[in-house]
């Protein structure tokens, strides 16, 4: 009886380790999440809904903190390790409500995913297409995939009709810092201020 | 005409040696010592360029955004008729530019795509080209001739009403104005229009055409514009790099980032 217990355990933690278990495959990976973002961003789902859930999918399918690296570019060898855990801190928060905000008012995308580019070892670029509505034209959509850890990629970068997200924030973040006479901190302030709102 | 053009190009080669420095702001100098990408572009007056991004941004939510907003309204049938309407007339300043950049296969397929579209199109209002296999390989200007013949984008700045831009693409918006059959047709053959008797031909027609291809390039972005407004923590940052990074896989005729940036940025990052 005992031992019919621990297979039952087993068998229902090995069920719900793989329902959250992404592919391996780059271009597989990109279609589990569309696939996965569609089910969230349909209309009846509430706004709070999609944000949590989206939420969820980010912290496991991108990598946030190399994103938090590249978007501070040299000015991250200027850090701390405090200052270094604040900015991350920070960044997470930043970058969830940046994201999540952008995707909210989606409903139900169409999004035809096409091919693989494979750059080198540590990146892919699987090409996708928004497809058009009556309100917007189609979009080409470049995800920019780590693949250094070949079992677990990540997504870096979206470029949206080959403007980079993660190359625009960077320049933000940059633009931020040089107009408070390279003060850091002040970015820190703009990134709660950000997050407050 | 001809020497028009070539003052312009003689402009065009100082845009491209030096950078039109007007005065520097201290971020610009900070700009200098702290970047790393190949990408950066200096600016040439930030303090101005933001006082102009401010007052465009301030007409964009008082007048463009409502009137695009409107046009939204209207059917879809009506929009796309207009959209392949003033895109039918905008060809021709590609076509030109198609020559300039010596790229004939395109030249040919614009130049095929314009006589099917404004015949067989109605005017250009459909859009038969496409079906019959002629390829839309996408607007050309003159900004974008002179960085395909090698000039530098010099510095960036905002300009009232017509925003952001840099010393080769204001070059090249002048340069359009030379190359614009519509806007030669429209400008020159006025004073003749007692003999031709065609009030087509009038100059304020080619502004009308110009305002509805703005107002519908408009109304197409108004969701992207919205979220970049919503998500930018310095919105005039956050143009510089689009209008930046757009200008770059124009003239590359690339929307490939890998073809268009330079990404050994990321090759740095390594967080597993």
């Amino acid at each position: 009886m005992k031992k019919n217990f621990f297979i039952i355990i087993f068998f229902i933690f090995g069920l719900t380790q793989k329902s959250f278990a992404y592919s391996s495959d780059p271009k597989q990976f990109v279609q589990e999440i569309v696939d996965e973002a569609k089910k969230v961003l349909v209309e009846t789902n509430t706004k709070e809904f999609k944000t949590k859930k989206l939420s969820e999918m980010a912290l496991k399918t991108v990598d946030i903190k190399g994103i938090a690296y590249y978007s501070l570019g040299n000015y991250r060898k200027e850090l701390n390790d405090e200052q270094m855990k604040e900015y991350l801190a920070l960044f997470e928060k930043y970058f969830l409500k940046s994201f999540t905000s952008r995707l909210t008012d989606y409903s139900e995308p169409k999004i035809d995913v096409l091919s693989i580019e494979v750059l080198n070892p540590k990146y892919a670029i699987v090409k996708s297409l928004l497809l058009a509505t009556d309100k917007k034209p189609e979009v080409n959509i470049e995800w920019r995939v780590y693949t250094k850890n070949p079992d677990k990629p990540l997504i870096r970068d979206l470029i949206i009709e080959g403007l980079s997200l993660a190359r625009t924030q960077k320049e933000e973040f940059s633009s931020v810092i040089q107009t408070n006479n390279g003060d850091i901190t002040k970015l820190f302030i703009t990134l709660k201020e950000f997050t407050a709102k | 005409m001809v020497r028009k053009f070539i003052i312009i190009l003689i402009f065009a080669l100082f845009a491209q040696v030096g950078s039109l420095n007007a005065g520097t702001t201290g971020s610009e100098e900070l700009k200098k010592k702290s970047s790393s990408s190949q990408d950066t572009v200096n600016e040439c007056f930030e303090g101005v360029s933001r006082a102009m991004f401010k007052l465009n941004h301030g007409l964009d939510t008082a007048i463009f955004e409502p009137v695009a907003k409107g046009y939204r309204a209207l059917p879809v049938p009506i929009r796309r008729a207009t959209g392949n309407f003033t895109g039918n007339l905008r060809s021709l300043l590609t076509l030109s530019n198609n020559l300039l950049q010596g790229d004939f296969r395109k030249a040919g397929d614009t130049a095929g795509r314009f006589a099917i579209n404004t015949t067989v199109g109605i005017l250009g209002i459909f859009d038969p080209a496409t079906k019959l296999g002629f390829e839309d390989h996408g607007k050309e200007d003159f900004g974008q001739t002179l960085g395909v013949w090698g000039t530098d984008s010099g510095c960036y700045f905002v300009l009232p009403i017509l925003g952001p831009t840099t010393a080769r693409d204001a070059v090249g918006l002048v340069g359009n104005i030379f190359l614009d059959p519509v806007y030669q047709i429209t400008h020159n053959t006025e004073i003749r229009n007692g003999v031709v008797g065609n009030g087509n031909y009038s100059e304020h027609n080619y502004y009308y055409y110009r305002g509805t291809n703005a107002v519908d390039f408009r109304a197409k972005n108004i969701e992207s514009w919205d979220s970049v407004e919503e998500n930018s923590i310095d919105l005039y940052a956050s143009l510089k790099s689009l209008y930046l990074q757009n200008r770059k896989q124009k003239i590359a005729n690339s929307k490939s980032i890998i073809e268009t940036q330079d990404d050994s940025d990321w090759e740095e990052i390594d967080t597993n």
